[in-house]
């Protein structure tokens, strides 16, 4: 059977200016082959800066940012279309290889109505009439899911919401009937609950237009539910090709083993949990108008940890503002060893603010650009504890050594670091005050999985040794079951579910929790027919 | 003056992102963000250009020492300082004077020149006239001729041309008024006989010949706007080219002109009329040195002559004249930034 | 950084600056005459027994050159100091105290803002005394609107990052968060505006001085040497030209060195430009 896409010996370069030096090329990506077949998917999978974005582009002779594709061919049936010249390339994009990016709402342009922009391509290039393509979007919208297909097309970019414009830019991609289409991380900015929507939309659209298509993203479990095929990627060359059953149940590379593996630990929970160090007691929460939070009401005992999950606009960074003292609470109040916590920050004692610590999502600006390792770490050992030079110079090596990092990175600056190491300092620095609790708002989303499951590791093992008390928001229910003792379930702003580990995310659920944990991906091929097959029996029972 | 003038923080963003709240107000914003929004815009104008009344009014009664002293010299006699303080009127209380005199300015009266004892009204309003002819003329040749050649700059990014622009307008910049001025004169006036200097105009005279007579000052005038201008709208379409969306209508395999007048034209729309508003107000103050340069029959020059002689009346009606112009030309740039804003057009 | 990187204009903008900076550090050992010695007949040509001609009333026009580098440097730096520490003072203070100290002096910002800046001097002027130290502080005052409305946007957008609400938590005070949080963070854009600030600032000047409201004779600045022999242009005498040029020469520059180093700045942080 003849291919559809053929991939051979890519190699993409990009020129970069290190300081100080002559500007020099970089290979991003180097050395791809595969194939495809008509109405077949391939996923490419691999953390950031493995080049599955870029390899994706490539297909529609297309280069991000200044990269360029420098070597190797991208054959569509046959035809190498680098070798085709603007013109050509223009033929060959939204008609015949049709791509979704990442962030729909970035993508689609916020001057025009989303159904002009839908059925632009397909009449540019002369491939339906503006009535057949203006029928054609509302019978792919209606596949894909969408409110109302006969006047969606009528919105506005920002009329609609981060899931629905995700499913209009397939539409905007099916649209021409394109032969590939090159899917770039379309439900990563989703939530879970909304993710799984869009993937059975986006799987079902497939299925009906018998496109092949290219999925990139970083997430095993749900590449696992669309693709025939799988490539692993690692810094812009190939780990380990082959059909996806065999890459989930039985990879060869070692690399491909750690990722599947990573993240299927499930921790066991502390089983007396009376002792509270910390309670939310009625919690009220507002800004401007907007209520965030209402009547949250949770307790976390001594030397363990409570994860707060929730999805965007549960709240549960809201949360963690009212307990530091950022965001004084409308109502209700914070106890911490039973005594109440002033409301507002500037009305803490330094003891009350040494006691809770803070490590937040973004490793990257939670540090001053402009300090060094020992200079972040050290300054709550001089502000809390008065140590100057000799002594605060050897705790910073101490603690350093308790991250698991060489000390002689003491003198490096934050942008000198990789993610994971400045999430390790920021640990550092949370734990140079000695604290009761640590704060810890998603620490380790923006990481890669194994460069998180390493900070959850290192976090396990420091509980263990010195009995702080974590306070884990998470919208991950995958790290919830690795680490909590017990367990918050937010949703817009209010507590539906909460208590040890093993009794909320055991049934019998309240209908959130359940929506919740059956939309996280597993990591099984036929996970994603089995939930909307269970669902629909659901449906029906009612 | 090159002033760098770069977009203001407290434009357009500051007020859309104003937070949605409240009672009845509430239905009112949810259902008519724009209206709600332009209203807003439209007081706040009326609010500064009050305040700025005050603080012009205010900046003269802070004066140390007595004007009336100083108006008649040392040798006066305290009576005729006295009756001259009567004639002036300041001897009423001020907060009575300043009502007085915003109750004036509304009614399109501006009082008396200290100096020539004249209606500074009356003076006013044939220069107002002949200042507006010259910045019309001057925004007429370097507003196309700035977007123009900002959006060449953008089709030949960092090609020759794009250099080229790029480094000329970076001279240009740094270029006082007058320096530019008086080379044209020497040049265009002088040697090569082209123009008359200085560039005298009064009433009834025929259009042509006025034209002729404003060709060096709006040459000036444009000259050092221009540089400004072009490099804001530049920068403005560079913008909105590296928007997502543009990559999208790129892999829809879109044409290099459908992206630019279908998909980047509608975006960068607002700040370009932005641009053009911000730019048009500062050719209103640029006007002042131009006028002096070649002495032109101007409200600039008529405004230095008053600051050197410190006639009060006519500094503070030509300062509250400048000041309102800029005002309002900064509102209607923000106006119409609201105006090309989709969300605020079709609302949820 | 080597010489050899350094490109060919940001070498044309340090010679520029340095000849100007030599010329006012050195003024009364470089000029042949005195500031206002009168030497000859007036406006000599260019190139005869004065190198650069006389003036409107026979003064040497290349001492008063020298002697105008060194005051119109000295009050544009000094408005420029003046403007700089009060503007990025105010702006960062707005900035990390939020609330009503920020509103109030956000919209007093904005008011002044709203009247164009010459226009705003030529009022003031009309009434204040004509001294040299309220010059300075006029253009100062007039100037740290801008500097306040860049150091507020620079400082607010710091001061929301992750670090200086580490350091709110920690519990850290105003002086602290200031002075070490924000302050090293925001040098580079605040230094670049510097540069063009002060570029303005000389410009400005030269402006007030032409128009006769800056400094007043017989000391030598360049914008009021313009003013003193605009007279000559309609003789075709090009002696107004001279200190016009050497305000542009100046500003040109100061432009052509803030350029280069926003630029570098700029490919330091990693930009792929």
């Amino acid at each position: 059977m003849a291919e559809l896409l053929e991939i051979r010996n890519l190699r993409i370069e990009a020129t970069i200016w290190p300081p100080g030096e002559a500007a020099r090329d970089v290979p991003i990506v180097d050395d791809i082959s595969f194939t495809l077949a008509r109405g077949k998917v391939i996923g490419l999978i691999g953390e950031s800066g493995a080049g599955k974005s870029t390899i994706g582009l490539a297909a529609l002779g297309y280069g991000r940012g200044g990269v360029r594709i420098t070597g190797g061919e991208v054959r569509l049936d046959g035809q190498d279309i680098l070798s085709l010249g603007r013109g050509g390339l223009r033929s060959v994009r939204g008609a015949r290889v049709a791509y979704v990016a990442q962030s729909a709402a970035a993508a689609f342009n916020p001057a025009h109505r989303i159904g002009d922009q839908v059925i632009e391509a397909a009449i540019r290039h002369g491939i339906l009439d503006r009535a057949a393509a203006r029928r054609r979007a509302a019978h792919l919208f209606e596949v894909l899911g969408l409110p109302d297909p006969e006047r969606f097309g009528a919105r506005y970019p920002h009329q609609v919401s981060g899931g629905q414009l995700q499913r209009a830019m397939t539409a905007m991609a099916l649209l021409p009937g394109p032969e590939l289409v090159v899917f770039d991380e379309p439900t990563t900015a989703l939530d879970v609950t909304t993710q799984i929507d869009v993937l059975a939309a986006i799987k079902a659209a497939i299925a009906e237009t018998g496109t092949a298509a290219i999925y990139v993203t970083h997430d095993l479990a749900v590449v696992a539910q669309v693709a025939d095929d799988i490539m692993v990627l690692r810094q812009g060359r190939m780990v380990e090709h082959g059909p996806a059953e065999k890459i989930i149940t039985d990879p060869e590379a070692a690399y491909t083993r750690r990722l599947v593996t990573v993240r299927t630990a499930e921790g066991a929970e502390a089983e007396d949990q009376s002792d509270r160090l910390l309670d939310i007691d009625g919690v009220t929460a507002r800004y401007g108008e907007l209520t965030v939070l209402s009547d949250v009401t949770m307790h976390l005992p001594r030397g363990q940890t409570l994860a707060v999950v929730g999805e965007s606009g549960s709240g549960k960074s809201t949360l963690a503002r009212v307990v530091t003292g950022l965001l004084p609470p409308a109502g209700g109040r914070v106890f911490y060893r039973g005594r109440p916590l002033p409301p507002a920050l500037r009305h803490r004692t330094r003891d009350d603010l040494r006691a809770i610590q803070m490590i937040s999502q973004m490793a990257d600006t939670a540090m001053n650009p402009r300090h060094t390792v020992a200079q972040i770490i050290g300054r709550p050992l001089r502000f809390y504890f008065g140590l100057r030079s000799r002594r605060r110079r050897d705790r910073v090596a101490e603690l350093l050594h308790q991250i698991e990092l060489d000390p002689s990175l003491a003198h490096r600056y934050p942008a000198e670091l990789s993610g994971g190491q400045k999430q390790r300092v920021a640990i550092a620095r949370a734990l140079a005050a000695e604290p009761e609790i640590i704060l810890c708002d998603e620490p380790t989303s923006a990481l890669d999985p194994l460069v998180a499951d390493g900070i959850l590791k290192l976090l396990l093992r420091l509980q263990a040794e010195t009995g702080t008390s974590y306070l884990f928001i998470t919208h991950d229910i995958a790290i919830v079951r690795a680490i909590a003792d017990s367990v918050a379930v937010l949703h817009r702003g209010r507590v539906v579910r909460f208590g040890p580990k093993r009794e909320v995310l055991a049934p019998p659920f309240d209908d959130y929790t359940d929506l919740l944990l059956e939309s996280v991906p597993e990591l099984r091929t036929g996970w994603l027919e089995s939930v909307l097959r269970t669902r629909r029996m659901g449906s029906a029972g009612h | 003056m090159a002033e760098p003038r770069k977009g203001r923080a407290s434009g357009i963003g500051g007020i859309v992102t104003a937070r949605i709240s409240g009672g009845p107000v509430r239905s009112l914003r949810a259902r008519y963000p724009l209206l709600v929004l332009l209203g807003q815009r439209i007081a706040l104008s009326a609010g500064l250009l009050l305040a700025v009344s005050l603080m012009i009014f205010l900046g003269v009664e802070a004066l140390p020492g007595d004007f009336a002293q100083t108006y008649l010299g040392q040798s006066a006699t305290p009576q005729a300082v006295a009756n001259i303080r009567a004639e002036l009127g300041l001897d009423q209380p001020a907060v009575s004077r300043y009502l007085d005199w915003l109750g004036g300015v509304l009614r399109g009266d501006f009082g008396q020149s200290w100096a020539s004892r004249l209606s500074v009204s009356d003076q006013i309003a044939g220069r107002l006239g002949n200042t507006l002819f010259l910045a019309f003329c001057a925004a007429i040749v370097a507003v196309p001729l700035a977007v123009g050649l900002g959006m060449l700059s953008v089709l030949y990014r960092d090609r020759f041309a794009d250099r080229f622009i790029n480094v000329l307008s970076l001279g240009a910049i740094s270029l006082p008024e007058f320096f530019v001025g008086y080379l044209l004169i020497l040049v265009f006036g002088i040697q090569l006989g082209w123009v008359s200097f200085p560039s005298t105009v009064y009433a009834g005279m025929p259009f042509g010949a006025r034209l002729q007579a404003v060709a060096l000052p709006v040459a000036t005038l444009v000259l050092v706007v221009l540089a400004h201008m072009m490099r804001m709208t530049r920068a403005a379409i560079l913008n909105v080219m590296s928007q997502a969306y543009i990559e999208t209508a790129e892999l829809k395999g879109l044409s290099a002109m459908r992206i630019i007048a279908h998909h980047a034209a509608p975006n960068a729309l607002a700040p370009i009329i932005n641009v053009v508003a911000l730019n048009l107000a500062y050719l209103v103050v640029g006007v002042v040195v131009v006028e002096v340069v070649f002495v032109y029959p101007g409200m600039g020059q008529y405004m230095v002559d008053a600051v050197s002689v410190r006639d009060m009346p006519v500094v503070q009606a030509c300062g509250l004249i400048f000041a309102s112009v800029y005002i309002v030309l900064n509102m209607v740039a923000d106006i119409l930034g609201i105006l090309a804003n989709p969300r605020l057009r079709h609302p949820r | 950084m080597t010489a050899r990187g350094i490109p060919v204009g940001a070498w044309i903008g340090l010679a520029g600056v340095g000849l100007a900076l030599v010329c006012a550090a050195f003024a009364p050992w470089l000029a042949p005459y005195g500031e206002s010695e009168i030497v000859g007949d007036i406006w000599q040509p260019v190139g005869g027994d004065f190198v650069l001609g006389t003036d409107n009333i026979g003064r040497d026009l290349l001492s008063r050159m020298i002697y105008g580098a060194r005051t119109t440097i000295f009050v544009a730096m000094a408005a420029t100091l003046l403007s700089f520490s009060l503007g990025t003072l105010l702006s960062f203070t707005a900035a990390v105290l939020r609330g009503w100290p920020d509103q109030a002096l956000s919209r007093l910002n904005d008011l002044m803002m709203s009247i164009p800046t010459l226009i705003f001097a030529l009022v003031v002027l009309a009434v204040l005394p004509q001294e040299m130290w309220i010059l300075i502080l006029v253009m100062a005052v007039l100037d740290s609107t801008r500097v306040f409305r860049l150091g507020r946007a620079v400082a607010v957008d710091i001061a929301v990052m992750d670090f200086v609400e580490a350091a709110r938590l920690r519990g850290e005070g105003t002086v602290w968060i200031i002075f070490r949080e924000i302050l090293p963070n925001a040098l580079t854009p605040l230094l670049a505006e510097f540069g063009l600030r002060f570029a303005f600032s000389i410009l400005f000047l030269s402006t007030l001085s032409f128009l006769g409201l800056g400094i007043q004779p017989p000391a030598a600045d360049w914008g009021g040497m313009v003013r003193d022999n605009k007279d000559g242009i309609i003789f075709g005498i090009p002696a107004a030209l001279i200190p016009g040029a050497a305000i542009a020469v100046l500003t040109v520059s100061i432009n052509l060195v803030v350029d280069w180093l926003s630029n570098r700045t700029a490919s330091l942080k990693g930009g792929r430009s």
